[in-house]
């Protein structure tokens, strides 16, 4: 397999890595913001869902910035990791990760939340009528019937950690083989692009990108229909 | 003696006011009255899913409800059956799996076998909601909430969206099941003949007050043409 260079693949898993931990990460939080803003009414639900939101509009080095604020190793949430868990986050591929899973977030909330609220809320009412507790009428009634777009939200969330750039940079440097995503060993090539080969570096690693951006998006696109076929019959 | 004792106040955003007070000990009660009297709404309390601002409820020797004691007793431990106007399957699961939903919660010496007999759903077993005609739906709604061994049945306008000669055939269910387990039931209608055919009792509901109670014909059939 030498159409890529050793680099470009390590490059390839450690995005893959990110972005799968990113998933996993932000999964549990994700399904129970997503669920209470399904549900919730309340007057203070502006506030939660721009908290939530935050990520998606702020500027993405700016994410970073507080995050590297948090997480250096003398920062209020580093220093904790790093003394209970002996736990690094900034300048490892750990780093890149709560990156990417913060940017992420509000996307993978946007999806789970729109799948609760395809469920009638009325059938929790039903489980818990014959016999099952609240979170139990959740996890086997509400949770399987929002499956497809839980699982949407994170193919989406999973595209948007591939392409994490701003804030990752900030947080996890630009380490190769320890941190460089695709994007920024792509910003990397570009920043050599007087060397030879850099053209077709960022060539084959923009069309990975887009390649997995575009796979993302159907496959998403594709869940999302399959829940809203089940919901109409 | 299965005696339900019931009186609760509750003011809803609308313009509605409830303020319902009964006891009843009759095997069938029927709750009747026009959209909007607050029928639904009184289930909704009795079951544990709506929580009246001030009441008590009692069913038996138990307290369910006693807000001014505090007390408020959770819908999965009232053993509260539940049979919903549009039945809820839940449409992930199969019949049988809706049928055993509540069953694998709660212990009930109500047999499985028994109910499927009764209400003919043994064809029905591994089909899914979605593949199921209204009758079917509604069958398996009351199969699914007798399997939860409850000591109150609640029925919520269950034939509202069937018609005649279907409402028919599911009243017919409805009376083997009574004949069959003598559960006591709440049915909410609002129709007389319905009322009449199946319950011993009727509370009429008059704008979230209770208005005329006694026997279905006493009460109803004088007054049919207001209803």
């Amino acid at each position: 397999m030498d159409w890529l260079t050793d680099e470009e693949w390590v490059a390839l898993r450690l995005s893959f890595q990110v972005g799968l931990c990113a998933v996993a990460g932000s999964l549990v939080p994700a399904v129970a913001v997503g669920y209470v803003l399904a549900r919730w009414q309340s007057r203070w639900k502006w506030l939660l869902e721009l908290v939530v939101n935050l990520p998606l509009v702020m500027p993405p080095v700016v994410t970073g910035y507080l995050l590297l604020v948090c997480f250096a190793p003398r920062g209020p949430l580093g220093s904790l990791l790093e003394r209970w868990l002996g736990l690094r986050i900034v300048l490892t591929w750990w780093g890149a990760a709560l990156a990417a899973a913060v940017v992420s977030f509000p996307l993978m909330v946007r999806a789970i939340r729109l799948a609760f609220q395809a469920v009638d809320p009325r059938l929790e009412l039903a489980a818990r009528s014959l016999g099952a507790r609240r979170f139990d009428a959740f996890w086997s009634v509400t949770l399987p019937l929002a499956r497809r777009g839980v699982l949407a939200g994170c193919v989406l969330g999973f595209a948007r950690s591939l392409g994490e750039f701003g804030a990752t940079i900030v947080v996890a440097g630009n380490i190769i083989g320890e941190t460089q995503t695709i994007p920024l060993a792509i910003f990397s090539y570009f920043a050599a692009a007087n060397r030879p080969g850099s053209d077709a570096q960022i060539w084959r690693l923009v069309g990975i990108s887009i390649a997995l951006a575009a796979g993302a998006l159907l496959a998403s696109e594709w869940l999302e229909r399959r829940q809203a076929s089940r919901e109409s019959t | 003696m299965n005696r339900l004792s019931f009186h609760c106040t509750h003011q809803f955003a609308g313009s509605l006011a409830l303020d319902v007070a009964f006891d009843t000990s009759a095997q069938v009660t029927a709750l009747f009255g026009h959209s909007g009297s607050g029928k639904t709404s009184v289930l909704y309390m009795i079951a544990g899913l709506l929580r009246p601002h001030a009441g008590s409820i009692h069913f038996e020797d138990q307290t369910w409800l006693d807000t001014r004691r505090g007390i408020n007793v959770g819908a999965a431990d009232r053993r509260v059956g539940f049979v919903f106007q549009d039945h809820l399957l839940f449409p992930h699961l199969s019949v049988e799996r809706n049928l055993m939903y509540g069953r694998r919660r709660r212990s009930s010496a109500i047999e499985p076998r028994r109910v499927i007999e009764v209400l003919e759903l043994g064809d029905l077993l591994a089909r899914y909601p979605r593949n199921l005609s209204g009758g079917e739906k509604q069958r398996v709604a009351l199969g699914r909430s007798l399997l939860s061994g409850p000591q109150l049945l609640l029925l919520d306008e269950p034939l509202a969206a069937l018609d005649e000669a279907l409402k028919d055939r599911i009243l017919t269910y409805f009376q083997r099941v009574v004949a069959e387990w003598h559960v006591p039931t709440i049915y909410v209608s609002h129709s007389p003949a319905e009322v009449c055919r199946v319950a011993d009792h009727v509370i009429v509901l008059e704008q979230g007050r209770v208005g005329q109670v006694g026997r279905p014909a006493d009460v109803l059939l004088p007054n049919q043409s207001s209803w």
